[in-house]
């Protein structure tokens, strides 16, 4: 799982079966240091409650399907939960 | 299965259920001699680890959930040993 924040969601006017009312959230992969790197990708939002500014962890491939219900579901990226802290003692002693 | 150091811990109420009660650690990866790769990733940790511990990771789905007892768990990522130290046989260059 990586770090990533929701900047966006995603709103599908015809999608595939099993993926209706999923919702599907932009994200942008942090690195642990909470920079963004990389590209924006969509994430299945599995808990159904993240939302455009929050911090959250998400899985990738085959694995991502499987934090929906049905599972067997055409996605490769799923949220499957919101942070409330991140705790990095080392860097957090740092200046 | 790849190297890693903890860095730190994740806190989370709303989460997927499988993920309730499981603690999840940030790793780095490291190479064999545990300096930093610059890459990370959050994995379930089963064995106590803490942060600064250098740790063996499996990140792989079926072995994932083989350790955690579940079918379907959406993981991937589990820390599964802490490491002692690693021999490493260098060839002459």
């Amino acid at each position: 799982m990586l770090l990533g924040r929701v900047v966006g969601a995603m709103v599908p006017c015809v999608i595939c079966e099993g993926l209706e009312g999923t919702p599907m959230l932009v994200v942008q992969p942090l690195d642990m240091a909470g920079s963004p790197t990389g590209r924006t990708l969509v994430a299945a939002d599995s808990t159904r409650m993240a939302g455009p500014g929050e911090l959250v962890y998400y899985e990738g491939g085959r694995e991502a399907a499987l934090a929906l219900d049905p599972a067997f579901v055409p996605v490769d990226h799923a949220i499957v939960g919101i942070v409330d802290e991140l705790h990095l003692p080392e860097r957090e002693a740092a200046p | 299965m790849i190297l890693g150091r903890v860095a730190g811990a994740i806190h989370s109420t709303i989460n997927h259920p499988f993920y309730d009660a499981k603690k999840l650690l940030v790793v780095e990866k490291t190479d064999p001699e545990g300096l930093p790769t610059g890459d990370y990733l959050i994995a379930v940790d089963v064995v106590g680890a803490g942060v600064g511990e250098r740790v063996l990771v499996l990140d792989e789905g079926n072995g994932a959930r083989q350790v955690l007892s579940s079918s379907d768990g959406p993981v991937r990522s589990v820390v599964v040993g802490i490491i002692d130290h690693v021999d490493l046989t260098r060839q002459a260059s």
